[in-house]
């Protein structure tokens, strides 16, 4: 799992079934300074999340079991929110 | 499995159910030498490891679930040791057995 801040959404109305009614966002993966990390990704979101928000997600097969149903084509998923991350002390990812 | 150093936690009240009670540790992700991998991870506490120490870490989707002990758990990576000495090329690459406590 990874900390990552949400910059985004993507709306794509025909797409594999299963997936109707997930929600796709853009999600930006944040190194221990809280600064982005790595290229940004699109990821199905578990959780109500929206632009602006600091999530953590898991990436490979564990996305789609974050699915309502689990046998989808999803790599990454948003689970849940980060009310705060510390690292050695100093909290990051604010704002 | 890999080796991290604990930089911290991570508190998420509203999260998949699955993760619900579960402490969440922030990871910097190291090489053999000890030093730092440029990556963070948040990952499932499961050795009670504290901020400051180094941790054995699985990232495979089957054996998180095994802990969890959750069918279809989206849940990979868990940390599931607290390391005591690294060897390495016959010499020793990390000893906590010497350190002052970290944190």
């Amino acid at each position: 799992m990874y900390l990552a801040r949400v910059i985004g959404r993507v709306v794509a109305t025909r797409r594999y079934p299963g997936l109707e009614g997930v929600a796709l966002q853009w999600i930006q993966p944040l190194g221990e300074d809280g600064a982005p990390a790595g290229r940004a990704l699109i990821a199905c979101a578990a959780i109500s999340s929206g632009p602006g928000d600091l999530v953590h997600f898991v990436d490979g097969r564990e996305g789609a079991l974050a699915c309502p149903r689990p046998f989808v084509p999803v790599d990454a998923a948003i689970l849940g929110f980060v009310e705060q991350a510390v690292a050695r002390g100093r909290r990051i990812g604010e704002g | 499995m890999f080796l991290a150093e604990v930089l911290g936690t991570v508190v998420s009240p509203v999260q998949h159910p699955v993760l619900a009670g579960e402490k969440l540790l922030l990871l910097r992700v190291l090489r053999p030498d000890g030093s730092p991998a440029g990556k963070t991870r948040v990952a499932i506490d499961r050795a009670r490891a504290g901020v400051g120490e180094r941790v054995l870490v699985i990232d495979e989707g089957n054996s998180g679930r095994q802990l969890v002990a959750r069918e279809n758990a989206p849940v990979k990576t868990v940390v599931v040791g607290v390391v005591d000495y690294v060897e390495l090329d016959g010499a020793l690459a990390y000893d906590a057995r010497s350190e002052p406590s970290a944190g």
